[in-house]
């Protein structure tokens, strides 16, 4: 193995560099100057994310352990979009609240761990690396939803997650030691070649989908989800139901499209399961939310719920169009999340009533909002609805005509409660509504960047016959 | 390979105590014994890589790389949740599971 072959691990290394810039500058950055660890770590990781878009060849490193392509490379730029969004979003964040006790460095510094670790996930080619990058990309979350130390609901938040995720990868590992015990191998592509429905394969399968199931939050794993967000500094939230998500997701489609492959008929039920008791559990439950963080948390279960009907069809336009709708969802729910940021830091007000009258004192926002919510509901001219086009169709084309009419139906229940948040912002008049304030420039940025994902993904089509191009990869 | 017992035997055995984990993990009303419940789950996959490279495949000592990493990683995880827990502790004074519930459905 020669040195250039470390080039392949681009992404990481860079990342793992700006990680250890932001090391040495929390030693030498002067007390006083702390607030230009935000400005450095924002326009390095905007450097990792524009060099991100440099062409990498495809390959494998470590014996098999490590592998990349032209696929897993999109989707560690859509990540890389994504966390930048957030970066900007939660910059205001870390300088008024979290400057002050002079924690803020750290905030960078476990957020791009945890990011560090869902690259080492996504691109794993063995079920040591997938562990390590699973548990690197949980352990700093779980450090960060605690991060507000002063507030109780925050403590209490980072306890529910760090148990449910030592308890869900404890669960996957008894999977992984199951499909050891089978196949005499951890590396995936052993694990191809020897598959078979046996008992203890299957037993192993379940298991280990129980442990990725918690990250995504589908249905019997998902009680973490509305109290992890409630509690959490929004940021976390946000990155939790977005970029977290996203990137278990994509794990899980390749997983289960390269490596469980001929167990398909036995998944396709299992999921087939899941999908219909995540919609339906997640848009109830979302029914019933006054508080914007786990109303927003409901709702993401029930998207995950219609993500899973992509992953039922098995090949490539399924990869293609669960791409493209956590491409589009990763948009949206930034753009939402960030609304909810940016009147939370302003006058800490986080529930439904308090959005009451908004458009009169912050049009502007409350437009952002609405086009987050209709991305999310599947309203046409915004990007969601092409999102979750393409996934019925896709799903109908396989013969899953049962499943698409509950998902439409689930579509229906949905649009219900997000019209709520609107109504509430442009129709319903209130005398303490949320008073006019201006946005400091990186929420601007980063709620700009995320509306134009909304509008222009939609109707730029050449973004979807790029996925769909590149997901030939997965065969 | 221990003579006169089977493979059958310690997966019986790592079985039980995984589910004895879960049943911990669900039942117990304290926060640490929560965690140990998990620790329990985390020590019978990894007796599990073991015994299963041990046993059936003792060519290649992948089973039991693994668990070294398992060790490491439980240690770290452990590490973490008990800070959240002595955090938790500061402002409430109790590691109670029914003093921890403010936020519900």
């Amino acid at each position: 193995m020669d040195l250039s072959n470390i080039l392949l691990m681009r992404f990481e290394v860079i990342l793992l560099v700006v990680i250890l810039l932001l090391i040495v500058g929390e030693i030498f950055i002067s007390q006083a100057k702390k607030d230009a660890v935000i400005h450095l770590s924002i326009f390095l990781f905007g450097l990792h994310t524009a060099i991100g878009f440099l062409n990498l060849e495809e390959g494998r490193l470590f014996g098999g352990m490590f592998h990349t392509n032209a696929m897993i490379e999109l989707f560690k730029n859509i990540l890389n979009i994504g966390v930048l969004i957030l970066l900007l979003q939660s910059g205001d964040w870390v300088k008024e609240k979290i400057m002050k006790n002079s924690r803020g460095t750290e905030f960078f510094i476990l957020l791009f761990s945890s990011l560090l670790g869902m690259y080492f996930m996504i691109s794993s080619g063995d079920f040591l690396m997938f562990y390590l990058g699973l548990e690197l990309s949980t352990l700093p979350v779980a450090a960060l939803a605690a991060y507000e130390t002063t507030k109780r609901i925050s403590s209490e938040s980072g306890i529910k997650l760090i148990l449910s995720a030592a308890m869900a990868s404890g669960t996957a590992l008894m999977g992984i030691s199951f499909l050891y015990a089978t196949s005499g191998s951890i590396y995936f592509n052993d694990i191809i070649l020897t598959v078979g429905a046996n008992n203890l394969t299957l037993l192993g399968f379940v298991l280990f989908i129980a442990g990725l199931a918690f990250k995504i939050s589908l249905v019997p794993f998902h009680f973490w989800t509305a109290d992890v967000y409630e509690g959490a500094p929004i940021a976390i939230a946000s990155y939790l139901s977005v970029i977290s998500k996203g990137a278990a997701v994509f794990i899980l489609m390749i997983l289960l499209f390269t490596v469980f492959k001929p167990l398909m008929e036995i998944w396709d039920k299992l999921l087939y399961g899941i999908a219909v008791a995540t919609m339906f559990l997640g848009n109830l439950f979302a029914l019933r939310q006054q508080n914007m963080k786990r109303f927003l948390a409901y709702s993401s279960i029930a998207q995950a719920g219609f993500i899973l009907l992509g992953l039922m069809i098995g090949n490539q336009l399924g990869a293609a169009t669960v791409m493209y709708f956590v491409l589009i969802y990763i948009f949206s729910n930034l753009a939402a999340f960030g609304v909810v940021q940016a009147i939370s830091l302003q006058t800490g007000k986080e529930l439904m009533g308090d959005y009451e009258g908004l458009y009169r004192t912050n049009p502007n926002l409350s437009l952002i909002m609405m086009l987050a919510l209709f991305s999310l509901a599947g309203i046409p001219p915004v990007a969601g609805f092409f999102g979750k086009f393409f996934l019925f169709t896709a799903a109908a084309s396989e013969g899953y005509y049962f499943l698409v009419f509950l998902a439409v139906f689930n579509v229906t229940i949905s649009l219900y409660y997000y019209l709520l948040v609107v109504r509430a912002m442009f129709l319903r008049k209130s005398n303490n509504a949320i008073p006019y304030f201006e946005n400091k420039i990186y929420m601007r940025l980063g709620l700009l960047i995320a509306v134009i994902g909304i509008l222009v993904l939609g109707i730029y089509s050449p973004v979807y016959e790029y996925i769909y191009e590149l997901s030939a990869n997965l065969q | 390979m221990i003579e006169g017992i089977s493979i059958y035997d310690i997966l019986t055995l790592t079985t039980i105590l995984f589910f004895i984990g879960v049943y911990g993990f669900l039942t117990r009303k304290n926060l640490i014994s929560i965690l140990i419940s998990v620790e329990m789950i985390l020590n019978a996959s990894v007796v599990n890589f073991v015994v299963i490279n041990k046993y059936l495949y003792p060519d290649i000592l992948q089973g039991t790389l693994f668990s070294i990493f398992i060790i490491a990683v439980a240690a770290a995880e452990t590490a973490l949740a008990v800070a959240i827990i002595i955090n938790l502790y500061r402002q409430i004074s109790s590691v109670e599971v029914k003093d921890t519930e403010v936020m519900k459905f």
